[in-house]
């Protein structure tokens, strides 16, 4: 099977009339994929061009090599006979070519579409769009529902679940995720001492860095920085996990099994969030504390112990309480989001990169948007006053 | 390299696939060892052996998937894992494979799973490829489903748009997993009957992984036995022969359905 490049078509094909009504076409030459082929619509041009001809037949020379390519060379053309009533005689053409071209004839066609389209105008893809997030609501609230009776059983321990698995899913997203919320609390820590103290340090103020980065750090800071991180962490893993098992059908065959994937895939992602974020937000705070010492020591002059001080007078319970109750809070929206996603993805590799996607989307704007709701709601209810 | 089959003295018969002393192994834990075989141009070659001795291992050694713990795989003179890497993609490009679950592009439809390695290795127009498309179709008995995505099909319609997939090519060798498994009893003897005409007709040597013993004597005419307990080979030849002259009880069994 070389390559060759044939242009001449005047070789590979010719035409005679052995009596006037009918057209013998003869094939030559190499007709297979890899060549440059004569075309189908001259030989049909000729064929309604001319009034008398009746039917067409074939022959080949022995030295012809073929492949598919023949082949729908042909069945164009004999579409076009039968369309027009021509009668078609393949007797001259190989036995391996009747008997395929006879194969794929005798297929039923069924003229059917498939249910998606993809040739929609900008227009009504905006509309389709809009109205696929509006359908989106009643899902969310349904899995919401959905997810309430699944604590609800598995706090009367009617949930079955996978004790082994639920640990290695709160292995993977709470220390694992220590490395990266070290160093990314580390460094807004480090970013918010340098800025206040730059900006009280005109006041001579330079003391309050610690009130500064101790309450923001332990109280709103610590638990978004970390609902950020873990969003691309946890949230994005959740939505391809649970989305790569619905295109395998895993997610039926629990079902089928009367298993609940809400109960068994669902409950154990959202409570190792719910027990993971708390700490880990506490954790961020504590680690932004941390730079705060070191940028106040090394660049602002004070000691150790004054910063140490300083912070216990700034920080009190309440601080802390806010702070944690804010990352649980992040953690069960992070992990309903990712699991939302995972479960709604449809059955291909492109839509688990779109859960994936999605889940990360839909994380972190329900993070930011319950960290602002949740930050007026308790100055409103006077729970701001620092001290 | 001397054929173990004593059918295949004749000289017309040319080698396409030669394994020798191969061994296959998933880390430490060896799957099969010491096979040696010959496929002919022109054959439809059986690989038989029950279900989790390695077939589809074996299957994934030939098509050079996965590189053999030890010995060799030759197409024709090529010995595949010592040859340069032009060299394994053109042998790869004389391949058409159809794996055990189809494993087709979930995101793109039917015609768009058959035009790519057609788009991608040939040169024809955009006309000539959705022609053929059809046409490849229509022979695996799915006319008309061009726009379907894999996840609008039943599992037997997408084991045949993989076939419909792995034939693009017009390929020299087709490699099938379990093709049967999934089909009804027409639809498999349908598939039968293509995979014997495209042996006859366009001369493609087809290894095919079965159980179906319906199939394996309609279409076979060589065949190798993995036995799972030894993790060899135990016989190679034609599966009709070996079922009637078989002196080794497991094939017999195997082959007879478990009745003597
Ligand atoms: N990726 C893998 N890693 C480790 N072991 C594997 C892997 N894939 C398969 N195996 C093991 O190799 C052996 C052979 O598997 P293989 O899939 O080749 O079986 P098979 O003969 O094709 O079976 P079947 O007829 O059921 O398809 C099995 O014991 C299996 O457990
Ligand atoms: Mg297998």
């Amino acid at each position: 099977m070389t390559a060759q490049h044939n242009p001449d078509f005047n070789s590979m094909l010719e035409f005679n009339n052995p009596n006037p009504v009918t057209l013998n076409i003869v094939l030559k030459g190499s007709w297979q994929l890899q060549n440059v082929l004569p075309p189908v619509e001259p030989v049909i041009r000729k064929l309604s061009s001319s009034l008398q001809i009746e039917r067409i037949s074939f022959s080949c020379a022995a030295s012809t090599s073929w492949d598919s390519r023949l082949l729908i060379f042909l069945s164009k053309l004999i579409r076009y006979c039968d369309e027009n009533r021509l009668q078609v005689i393949t007797d001259g053409l190989p036995a391996g070519v009747r008997r395929l071209l006879d194969l794929a004839a005798s297929s039923p066609t069924i003229k059917a579409t498939s249910q998606r389209g993809n040739n929609e105008s900008l227009l009504s893809r905006v509309g389709s769009t809009t109205q696929d997030l509006v359908a989106g609501a009643p899902d969310a609230l349904r899995f919401l529902g959905a997810s309430l009776k699944s604590v609800a059983r598995l706090v009367t321990g009617k949930a079955q679940y996978n004790r082994a698995e639920f640990f290695y899913i709160l292995q993977q997203v709470g220390p694992q995720a220590l490395p990266i919320v070290s160093l990314i609390s580390f460094l807004v820590g480090l970013i918010l001492a340098y800025m206040g103290a730059l900006q009280l340090e005109r006041f001579g103020a330079q003391i309050y860095i610690a009130d500064l980065v101790g309450i923001a750090m332990v109280r709103e800071i610590g638990s978004l920085m970390t609902a950020i991180i873990v969003t691309g962490r946890t949230g994005a893993a959740y939505a391809a996990e649970l989305g790569t098992m619905q295109v395998n059908e895993e997610i039926d065959a629990f079902k089928t099994l009367g298993i609940s994937p809400m109960d068994y895939l669902v409950m154990p992602r959202l409570l190792a969030l719910v027990l993971m974020m708390p700490l880990l937000s506490l954790y961020a705070g504590l680690v932004g504390i941390v730079a705060g010492i070191i940028i106040s020591v090394n660049v602002f002059d004070l000691s150790v112990y004054e910063y140490y001080q300083q912070t216990l007078r700034a920080l009190n319970f309440t601080h802390f309480a806010v702070g944690m109750m804010k990352g649980t809070l992040y953690g069960v929206l992070i992990a309903l989001a990712g699991c939302l996603r995972g479960i709604q993805c449809g059955r291909s590799a492109q839509a688990v990169g779109q859960a994936t996607t999605s889940a990360v989307v839909t994380g972190i704007i329900s993070v930011v948007i319950a960290a602002s709701v949740t930050t007026v709601m308790l100055q409103k209810m006077g729970m701001y006053e620092f001290h | 390299m001397n054929s173990t089959n004593p059918d295949f003295i004749d000289p017309d018969v040319q080698a396409h696939i030669t394994i020798e002393n191969l061994s296959m192994a998933y880390g430490d834990v060896v799957i099969q060892h010491d096979l040696n075989f010959t496929i002919n141009r022109g054959d439809i070659f059986i690989i038989m052996g029950g279900s989790g001795c390695g077939k589809t291992t074996l299957l994934k050694h030939i098509i050079g998937l996965k590189r053999p713990a030890t010995g060799n795989v030759y197409f024709e003179n090529d010995n595949y894992w010592l040859s340069g890497p032009d060299l394994q993609q053109k042998i790869k490009r004389r391949f058409g494979v159809m794996f055990q679950a189809g494993a087709l592009w979930s995101s793109m439809t039917l015609a768009e799973n058959i035009a790519l390695p057609l788009s991608e290795f040939t040169e024809l127009h955009a006309a000539e490829i959705s022609e053929l498309v059809s046409f490849k179709l229509a022979l695996v008995g799915l006319a008309g489903h061009e726009d379907y995505y894999p996840s609008e099909l039943s599992g037997g319609m997408r084991k045949r748009a993989s076939l419909a997939r792995a034939m693009a090519l017009d390929p020299e060798i087709l490699f099938f997993d379990e093709p049967g498994a999934g089909l009804d009893p027409l639809s498999a003897r349908r598939l039968d009957e293509l995979i014997l005409e495209l042996r006859d007709s366009l001369g493609t040597t087809i290894v095919a992984v079965t159980h179906e013993l319906a199939s394996i004597f309609t279409i076979g005419n060589n065949s190798v036995f993995l036995d799972t307990d030894s993790r060899t080979m135990i016989a190679t030849g034609n599966p009709l022969k070996l079922r009637n002259e078989s002196t080794d009880p497991r094939v017999r069994s195997f082959l007879n359905r478990g009745e003597q």
